[in-house]
C-alpha cells in the first residue's frame, strides 16, 4: 500500500505521457459543428447583385427553404479565399458530374469580385447567396472559409468539413453519406 | 524544410499586437458597453489561438463582437447572448467551459486534489503525532494535564 | 570556417557529456575515486566546448553571415546589434544552444564550487547533469542543429519577427532559462540523493541555493514576459493564462513549493521524501514546458516554429527523465527516514500547507491547461480553457496562501501558539481595515468587490510581512541602536523572506489596481483632437514619419494636462519591418509610479484623416513588476546568506554522528 503511494506520481506521470503522445495525431484547429443534426438555420439571402438568372433551380438568392426536398451541399466561399480556388474543380465535379445539388454561401464578398471569380472558375451552384455582413455564415457557425455543410432531405445538417474539400473527403465521406441520406 | 518555415510564419503571425475593439464598435450606452466586453472577454475567437473575441483582431471576432452587441440593444441578457453564440458554435467558444460532465474533472479536479492533498497530510501529521507522543514532544506539564481533563470531561 | 568550429565544439561537447556521466556513476558505485573525479573537469570542458558553439553561432549572426541557414532566418544586415545578438536565442535552435549553455554553466559551477561536497553525491550530480546535457545536446545535432549552411548564400536575410526587437523581450529568454535550467540543479542533486540513498539536512543546504538562484531568475523572467506583453501588445493586458505563459508558471509555482519544503529538510530533517518529489516534478515542468511550446500540441499564441519531429525528441527526453526519476524516486523513497517531528501548528505546519496550497495551484494550472487535449484524445469533444476559468479556480487557492504566507514566519518551530502569532499580527490586521475601507471610500464602490479583497490581501501580505521583521528585530520594544543591530546581524535568509513576502503584496496590489479600475478611451481621432481619461487630458497633435534601421515608423504625439498643467509628451508608435512585412504597436507610457497613462496608435481611418487611438489609465499596474522585481531581489539576498557558503562542516558532524555508510572517501 505503501508502496503504491510511492508508485503513484510515476503512473500519473505515466499516463500524462501518453497522452502527449496521443496529442500529436489531432488536429488542434479541427473544430466540431454545433450544428449537426439540428435543422437549417433559418435564412433568405438575395443573389449576389448583377448576377444573372442561370442554373436549375433559377437561382435568385438562396433561403432555407430550398434546402428541403433532396440531398443538397452548402458551401461557402469567397474570392479573396486561396483555398476556395483550390477546391472549386472538386466542388464543380460534384455538382455537374456526381449529382449532388450544391448551393453557395458568397461569404463577406464584394459582388464585383464574386461575379468576376465565378465567370472565370465557372459556376457549379444552383444558386448562390450573398452574405455580404457575414451574419447569416454566424448562424451557421461558420468560423473560416471554405466550409462545406451536408443537409438531408428534411433540411437538417449532417455532415461538415471545415477546409477546401478535397476528391479524397468526396469519395470517403461525402458520396457514400449521400447515398445513405438519400435512401434514409 | 519549407514546411518547418511556413509552419514558423504562421505561428508568429498569428502573435499580432491585440488591437482589437475599434472606435466604431463602442457602444454609447456606457453600461452596456461594459457589459458586451465582459461577455467578449469569456468568448473565444475561435479563428484564433486562444485568445477572446475581445482580444483579437480577426475580422470574425469583429463581427462576433457586433453581434454581441446587437443582441445586447435588442435587449437580451447576457446569458441570452451566450446561449445564442454558443447555439451556433456549440461549448467550444466559451472559455469558462461549462460544468457538465465531460468538464467535471476539470472544474472538480482541482479542488479534489486540494482535498486528497489535505486528507493526505492530515493523516501524516495524525501518524507522526503518534509517534512524537512517544519520542520527540515534552510530556505535559500539571497545568496542561488539568485543561486536557476539563477538556475531555466536557466532551462527555 | 566558424560554423564549424561550432559544430564541432557541439558534437565534441556530446562525447564529454557522456564521460562526465557513465565513468562517474560507475566510479561512485565501485567506490573509485579516479573514476569518480573524471567529473569535474569533464563539466567545465562541457561548459567551455558549449560556450564556444555558442559563441561561434553569435558570431555569424554578429557579422551576418548569411551563408548559416539560422542566420537568413533570423537575421538582417540592417538590424541593430542589439537584436543580433539577442536574435541568436530568439528562435528555436538558438533558444536551444543557450538552454544547453545555461545547463554546463550550472554544471561547472557544481564543479567548481562544489569542493566541500562529499565525492560519491557530487559525482552523482555531475553525472546526472551530464546526462541532460547528453539528452539535449542529442537534440540539437539531431533536430535542431543552428550550424546548417546554405549554398549558395541569399544577399539577405529574413530578419528576425519584429516583436521579438524589444530589449524587454530580448533579455526575457535568459532569465527564463536560467530558471528553467537551474532546476536542474535540484533534480540532479535529487536523483543523486536517491541513488546514495540520503537525504540529510545537509543535502537541503546544498540544494537550496541552486533552487534559490533558479527561483529568482525565473521569477525576474516571467515578470520581464509579463511587461513586455504589458507594453507591446497595445491595451496593457500583463497575463492572459495562455498555455506558454502557464508552462512558465507552473515551474514556478513547484519551485516556489520546492524553496519552502527544502526550509524544512534543512532545519527539522522533515519531508524529505516530499520534497525530493518536488525537486523531480520543478525540473518535470520545465521540461514539459520546453515541450509543450515546440511540440505546437497545444494551441498558444506565442508558438515557437512547431515540428512535430522535435515535439517527438522532447516527449522522449520527457519520458526517460522524468520517468526514470520517478521510477527510482517509486523504489528509493520508502526507505528513506522520517526525520523531525512537529504538532500540526508549528511553522513546519505552516511551511506544509504552503506546499499543499502550492501544489492545489500548480495543479490547478496544470489541468487547466492540458485539459482540452486530454479531452479531445479521449474522444469527448473540444473544449476552451481561458482565463475566465483559471481565475476562478486560481483566486481561490491564491489568497488562503498568501494569507498563510503572513502568518507562518511568527510560529516557531515544533510547536506553535496561533492565538499570539496572530495578536502580534495586529498592526497587519488594522492595516487591512484601513486599506480596505479607504478604497471603499475613494472609489465608492466601482469596481467588483473582488478588488477590496486584492487590496486587503496586499495590505495583509505587505505590512504583516514588515511586522514580522520589525517582530524580528525588536522593533519599539528596546532602543532603536539595539534594533538596528539586530537587523544587521540578521541572517541574509531573513531579509530575503521580509522582502520576497512582502514584495508579493505589492503586485497583488498592482495587479488589483490595473483589473479593477483601468480606464479607457478607444477612438478616432483627427490632430488636435482631445481625449479625456481619469482626469488626464490627451491633445493628440498629429502623427509624423519616422525611419529606423530596419523600419518605417508612424509616430504620432500626445500631449497630456492635468488641470491645465502639462504632464508629459507621449509618442507611440506603429512600426513597420519593411523584411518581415510585419506592424508592431509601440505604445507610449508615460509612468508616476502610482499609475500608468498609456497610448497606442492604431491603424489610420478609411479616408486617412484620423486615426484609431486607445488610451488607457492604469492604476498601480507598475507595482506588479516592482514587486516581481522585488521578489526576485529578495531571492538574491537570501542567496547571500552566510550559511550556503560554508554548509560543509554541519554534514561531516553529522555523518560521525549517525554512522554513515558511505564514509568519506580518500579521493578528492
Amino acid at each position: 500500500m505503501r508502496r503504491l503511494l510511492y508508485l503513484l506520481p510515476f503512473l500519473l506521470f505515466l499516463g500524462v505521457g501518453v497522452a502527449f503522445y496521443l496529442g500529436f495525431e489531432r488536429d488542434p484547429r479541427d473544430i466540431p459543428s454545433a450544428l449537426i443534426d439540428k435543422p437549417a438555420p433559418t435564412f433568405d439571402l438575395p443573389a449576389i447583385p448583377g448576377q444573372p438568372v442561370q442554373g436549375q433551380l433559377g437561382a435568385g438568392g438562396l433561403s432555407s427553404a430550398k434546402l428541403t426536398g433532396d440531398v443538397t451541399l452548402v458551401n461557402v466561399f469567397a474570392s479573396w479565399c486561396i483555398p476556395c480556388k483550390a477546391e472549386h474543380p472538386v466542388i464543380t465535379r460534384l455538382s455537374r458530374e456526381q449529382g449532388v445539388t450544391v448551393y453557395g454561401i458568397n461569404y463577406k464578398d464584394k459582388p464585383e469580385d464574386a461575379l468576376t471569380w465565378l465567370s472565370r472558375n465557372g459556376n457549379p451552384y444552383a444558386a448562390i447567396g450573398a452574405d455580404q455582413d457575414g451574419r447569416v455564415s454566424i448562424d451557421w457557425g461558420v468560423y473560416g472559409v471554405p466550409e462545406s455543410y451536408l443537409i438531408d432531405r428534411k433540411g437538417r445538417i449532417r455532415f461538415k468539413h471545415v477546409g477546401p474539400l478535397t476528391p479524397q473527403v468526396v469519395e470517403e465521406q461525402i458520396l457514400p453519406m449521400v447515398k445513405h441520406l438519400r435512401q434514409g | 524544410m519549407k514546411r518547418v518555415l511556413l509552419a514558423a510564419l504562421l505561428a508568429l503571425s498569428t502573435l499580432a499586437p491585440a488591437l482589437a475593439v475599434q472606435p466604431d464598435e463602442v457602444l454609447p450606452d456606457p453600461a452596456l458597453e461594459t457589459r458586451a466586453r465582459a461577455i467578449s472577454q469569456e468568448l473565444r475567437c475561435l479563428v484564433c489561438q486562444n485568445q477572446s473575441i475581445d482580444d483579437s483582431n480577426a475580422p470574425l471576432a469583429r463581427d462576433l463582437r457586433l453581434l454581441v452587441r446587437d443582441r445586447l440593444k435588442a435587449g437580451d441578457s447576457d446569458t441570452k447572448v451566450m446561449e445564442y453564440v454558443t447555439d451556433r458554435y456549440g461549448d467550444y467558444v466559451l472559455l469558462r467551459p461549462p460544468f457538465k460532465a465531460t468538464t467535471l474533472v476539470l472544474w472538480v479536479g482541482p479542488f479534489a486534489v486540494l482535498l486528497l492533498g489535505a486528507a493526505g497530510t492530515f493523516l501524516f501529521l495524525r501518524g507522526r503525532r503518534g509517534v512524537a507522543a512517544g519520542a520527540d514532544t515534552a510530556p505535559l506539564s500539571a497545568d496542561e494535564r488539568r485543561r486536557l481533563d476539563a477538556l475531555l470531561r466536557k466532551d462527555d | 570556417m566558424i560554423p564549424e568550429l561550432g559544430h564541432y565544439a557541439l558534437v565534441l561537447a556530446l562525447f564529454v557529456a557522456l564521460v562526465q556521466s557513465v565513468p562517474p556513476l560507475v566510479g561512485a558505485a565501485t567506490r573509485n575515486g579516479a573514476w569518480m573525479n573524471v567529473a569535474v573537469p569533464a563539466a567545465i570542458a562541457q561548459m567551455l566546448l558549449v560556450l564556444l558553439a555558442y559563441a561561434a553561432l553569435t558570431w555569424a549572426h554578429v557579422v551576418s553571415d548569411f551563408s548559416v541557414l539560422n542566420v537568413v532566418q533570423n537575421s538582417h544586415s540592417a538590424k541593430p546589434m542589439l537584436y543580433k545578438v539577442s536574435g541568436v536565442w530568439g528562435n528555436h535552435e538558438g533558444s536551444m544552444m543557450l538552454w544547453i549553455v545555461m545547463l554546463t554553466i550550472f554544471g561547472a559551477a557544481v564543479a567548481v564550487f562544489g569542493r566541500n561536497l562529499p565525492p560519491t553525491l557530487k559525482a552523482r550530480v555531475l553525472a546526472v547533469q551530464g546526462l541532460i546535457g547528453v539528452g539535449f545536446l542529442l537534440f540539437i545535432l539531431i533536430t535542431s542543429n543552428p550550424f546548417i549552411r546554405v549554398i549558395p548564400a541569399p544577399l539577405d536575410g529574413n530578419d528576425l519577427n519584429p516583436l521579438l526587437q524589444d530589449p524587454g523581450l530580448a533579455f526575457h529568454p535568459p532569465f527564463l532559462y536560467a530558471g528553467y535550467v537551474g532546476f536542474s540543479m535540484a533534480f540532479s542533486f535529487a536523483v543523486a540523493a536517491l541513488i546514495e540513498g540520503r537525504v540529510d539536512p545537509a543535502w537541503a543546504r546544498w540544494v537550496r541555493p541552486w533552487t534559490l538562484a533558479a527561483w529568482s531568475t525565473l521569477t525576474m523572467g516571467i515578470a520581464m514576459g509579463s511587461w513586455w506583453a504589458y507594453y507591446e501588445l497595445g491595451w496593457g493586458g500583463w497575463w492572459y493564462w495562455d498555455p506558454v505563459e502557464n508552462a512558465s508558471f507552473m515551474p514556478w509555482l513547484a519551485g516556489t513549493a520546492l524553496l519552502h519544503s527544502a526550509i524544512v529538510v534543512e532545519k527539522r530533517d522533515a519531508l524529505k521524501s516530499w520534497t525530493i518529489l518536488l525537486a523531480i516534478v520543478t525540473f518535470s515542468l520545465s521540461l514539459m514546458g520546453t515541450f509543450l511550446v515546440r511540440s505546437g500540441i497545444l494551441t498558444s499564441v506565442h508558438a515557437f516554429a512547431v515540428d512535430p519531429k522535435r515535439g517527438i525528441f522532447i516527449l522522449v527526453l520527457l519520458a526517460i527523465a522524468t520517468g526514470g526519476s520517478l521510477l527510482l524516486y517509486s523504489l528509493r523513497a520508502p526507505s528513506l527516514k522520517a526525520g523531525g517531528l512537529f504538532a500540526p501548528i508549528s511553522r513546519e505546519g505552516a511551511l506544509v500547507l504552503n506546499n499543499l496550497l502550492l501544489s492545489t495551484a500548480t495543479a490547478t494550472v496544470f489541468i487547466g491547461t492540458l485539459y482540452p487535449l486530454f479531452l479531445d484524445i479521449m474522444k469527448l469533444g473540444k473544449v476552451s480553457v481561458g482565463a475566465p476559468f483559471f481565475n476562478a479556480t486560481f483566486l481561490p487557492v491564491a489568497i488562503p496562501m498568501v494569507i498563510a504566507m503572513v502568518v507562518g514566519p511568527f510560529l516557531s518551530w515544533k510547536r506553535a501558539d496561533l492565538g499570539s502569532a496572530l495578536t502580534r499580527l495586529w498592526v497587519a490586521g488594522v492595516a487591512v481595515v484601513a486599506a480596505v475601507a479607504v478604497t471603499a471610500y475613494v472609489k465608492a464602490g466601482s469596481g467588483p468587490l473582488l478588488a477590496l479583497v486584492g487590496i486587503g490581501i496586499a495590505a495583509w501580505a505587505f505590512v504583516g510581512s514588515l511586522v514580522e521583521f520589525a517582530d524580528r528585530i525588536a522593533l519599539f520594544r528596546t532602543s532603536f541602536r539595539n534594533s538596528w543591530n539586530r537587523a544587521v546581524h540578521l541572517p541574509r535568509s531573513a531579509w530575503g523572506m521580509t522582502i520576497a513576502h512582502a514584495c508579493v503584496g505589492l503586485s497583488i496590489l498592482g495587479m488589483t489596481g490595473t483589473s479593477a479600475w483601468q480606464t479607457e478611451s478607444i477612438s478616432a481621432m483627427k490632430p488636435g483632437d482631445r481625449a479625456s481619461v481619469a482626469g488626464y487630458e490627451f491633445r493628440f497633435d498629429g502623427v509624423g514619419l519616422v525611419d529606423g534601421p530596419n523600419f518605417k515608423a508612424e509616430r504620432g504625439t500626445f500631449t497630456v494636462t492635468k488641470d491645465g498643467r502639462q504632464i508629459a509628451t507621449l509618442e507611440p508608435e506603429r512600426r513597420s519591418y519593411s523584411t518581415t512585412r510585419m506592424t508592431t504597436t509601440e505604445s507610449a507610457i508615460h509612468t508616476t509610479v502610482f499609475s500608468d497613462l498609456y497610448v497606442a496608435l492604431g491603424d489610420p481611418t478609411q479616408n486617412g484623416t484620423a486615426w484609431i487611438v486607445r488610451i488607457y489609465h492604469h492604476p498601480l499596474v507598475p507595482w506588479i513588476w516592482i514587486g516581481g522585481i522585488g521578489m526576485m531581489l529578495g531571492g538574491l539576498v537570501s542567496l547571500t546568506d552566510r550559511r550556503f557558503r560554508i554548509g560543509a562542516p554541519e554534514r561531516r558532524r553529522m555523518a560521525g554522528k549517525t554512522g554513515d555508510k558511505s564514509a568519506p572517501l580518500p579521493a578528492e
